[in-house]
């Protein structure tokens, strides 16, 4: 068996899903179950190729149904296990997702979102991003982290299996098609080398002694009888939810002091938005740029100040109007009026956002 | 207050939350006793892990003193099979109903039996849903009538019952086994669940018991009826016994 995945750190040219890859080997994943839909492929192909070499699990599954709830019975078992799905996928997996809400399962899940709705298109989308959020009969009880790249890709698989066996709600990588195919230079690293230190796992079922005789046993389920026990659990989980948002957001301001127009973007949208921002600060418009890096929880504290001294805030987005929902929801006391530039399915470029704001 | 002579019990037994949830004169309890028995026999407590579906069998998910886990409708096979591909140490068992298995389910089964996943698929058929109140289901005989066939199943417009070890002895792998039981004769059905667990336990392969169950408040029956109606009509339908491979493939 080889040693570590990664020895120290070294320079790479990768597309996103091998960069989720190595992250995942990186971050001692234990097990993959996964099934097949375009763009999130690579990462199984890429996993099935290297896992057997750092003795690492991984199942192919029937439907995303089970690449789930598979997931869901690989981290009963104690381990940092993990799923990847796109469009239909999510939709199916969100089944799965909503009992790892109800039963706080650390499982963690990388969305490759492709367009929508139904099969459509698989490079450019941030259509799935509602459903990464809120999907499911649910509060959105999840923690999801809105990559822009193929750092943010790597660093963040990493985090996201720390948060998930921290705070134990399950948790996402909210990436896209474009991310997934395209490649950039990175770094990849050894965390351990960095400072980061994985979160320790623990069975929550099949632990050590006889349950009955040297411990109680553990019964977990998520069907209540009762209105009110139900109405406990849910408000427990918001109550901790709650207390841990602060910890969690995570969001990048920028030039926003004295912006008079604050742009929105997440993930590989706030690649043009930022670039746009550069542009027009050259050409003397005062505008800033606010990127949401977790979208559950939002850090809408962050936003408002981010917005303060904004005459206008303009989300774009390659949706038409899912992260301006949240926004709004936000910024609702506020004047400020929040504008969108959308476009679903389909890429944004730093010059059309220049334009966008120029032509205003 | 005086204490009435209890029957031996299993040591996975959990007192704690007996008397259990199930009807009276419901099959469950009589299936989950001989598993009980079953596992206290191999000795395999301390590393059994049980699975139960929605529908009745969810009623189990504190019945015994073993870990357990919950899951949706018939989505208990893939979460037993994902815990046991993480850590084979465990025994895994899914435990579920007919419409869990082979309705909303099915596809689960059949890829869990194809790949001979080292886990005991265990399933309970009563011939409808009874937690929703007693619809039909793949396995409602012809001419049942149940909540949604109010004048008798018509095999015409809604199919044949389903003969699930039936289906899984033809794509499962021969080391496979597979078996149909009935709560009308105990001793055997735990036999067959014993066998079952040993094959998964031994790593040999995939496990799947079918238990021809009661249901006295969906069918409407009084005791003479029920017992009728599992060991003429099901019986008759259903054919109980172990299901041997082809010859041939080993």
């Amino acid at each position: 068996m080889a040693d570590k995945p990664i020895v120290g750190e070294k320079r790479a040219f990768m597309t996103g899903n091998e960069a989720v890859t190595w992250a995942a080997l990186a971050a001692g994943a234990h097990i993959m179950y996964g099934y097949p839909i375009t763009p999130q492929n690579e990462i199984m192909h890429y996993w099935t190729r290297m896992a057997p070499k750092y003795d690492r699990g991984f199942l192919q599954t029937e439907d995303e149904l089970s690449a789930g709830f598979t997931c869901i019975g690989g981290v009963l078992a104690g381990k940092r296990a993990f799923t990847g799905t796109a469009g239909p996928g999510t939709i199916l997996m969100q089944e799965p997702l909503s009992m790892a809400e109800m039963m706080r399962i650390p499982m963690v899940t990388v969305i490759c979102q492709r367009g929508g709705p139904s099969t459509a298109t698989v490079i450019y989308s941030q259509q799935e991003t509602r459903l990464t959020c809120f999907g499911g009969n649910g509060e959105g009880y999840r923690l999801v982290y809105s990559t822009a790249g193929q750092q943010d890709l790597f660093d963040y698989t990493i985090k996201a299996f720390n948060v998930a066996w921290k705070y134990r709600f399950p948790t996402f990588i909210l990436s896209d098609g474009y991310q997934s195919k395209m490649r950039e230079p990175l770094t990849i690293y050894d965390p351990e080398e960095r400072g980061i230190k994985m979160v320790e796992t623990e069975p929550l079922l099949g632990g050590t002694g006889i349950p009955g005789v040297d411990r109680d046993p553990r019964h977990l389920r998520n069907t209540y009888n009762m209105e009110d026990e139900l109405y406990q659990v849910v408000m427990d989980m918001d109550q901790e939810y709650k207390r841990i948002a602060p910890e969690v957001v995570e969001y990048k301001a920028m030039e926003t002091e004295d912006a008079e127009l604050v742009l929105v973007a997440h993930g590989i949208v706030s690649r043009a938005t930022e670039g746009a921002v550069r542009v027009l600060r050259e050409q003397g418009y005062r505008v800033g740029h606010f990127r949401p890096i977790t979208l559950r929880p939002f850090p809408g504290e962050a936003l408002k100040e981010a917005v303060a001294k904004a005459r206008r805030v303009l989300v774009v987005e390659s949706s038409m109007g899912q992260l301006a929902g949240m926004v709004k929801e936000e910024l609702y006391d506020l004047s400020v009026p929040v504008t969108g530039y959308f476009r679903p399915g389909e890429g944004i470029t730093a010059e059309e956002v220049v334009e966008q704001v120029r032509g205003r | 207050m005086a204490t009435l002579p209890q029957p031996p019990m299993p040591v996975v037994w959990r007192s704690e939350t007996k008397p259990h949830k199930f009807c009276p004169g419901c099959g469950h309890p009589l299936v989950l006793k001989a598993l009980g028995e079953s596992i206290e026999e191999l000795g395999i407590q301390d590393k059994t892990v049980f699975g139960c579906d929605i529908g009745c069998s969810l009623l189990a998910w504190d019945f015994f003193n073993l870990d357990t886990v919950q899951a949706h409708h018939g989505r208990v096979t893939p979460v037993i099979v994902g815990l046991h591909r993480a850590n084979p140490r465990l025994v895994g068992i899914a435990y579920m109903g007919d419409g869990g298995g082979y309705a909303i389910g099915s596809q689960h089964l059949v890829n869990a039996a194809t790949r001979n996943e080292k886990i005991m698929v265990l399933l309970v058929n009563n011939t409808l849903y009874a937690m929703t109140g007693g619809q039909m289901a793949p396995t409602t005989l012809p001419k049942q009538k149940t909540e949604t066939s109010p004048y008798g199943r018509e095999p015409e417009t809604t199919g044949k019952p389903t003969l699930g070890p039936e289906m899984i002895r033809a794509i499962a792998p021969d080391s496979a086994y597979v078996a149909r039981g009935t709560v009308s004769r105990l001793p055997q059905l735990k036999r067959f669940i014993k066998k079952g667990l040993e094959n998964v336990v031994s790593g040999k392969g995939f496990a799947f018991i079918e238990a021809l169950s009661l249901c006295p408040t969906n069918w409407r029956t009084n005791a003479e009826e029920t017992w009728k109606f599992l060991e003429q009509d099901m019986h008759g339908y259903f054919p109980v016994g172990e299901l041997a491979p082809e010859k041939g493939e080993e």
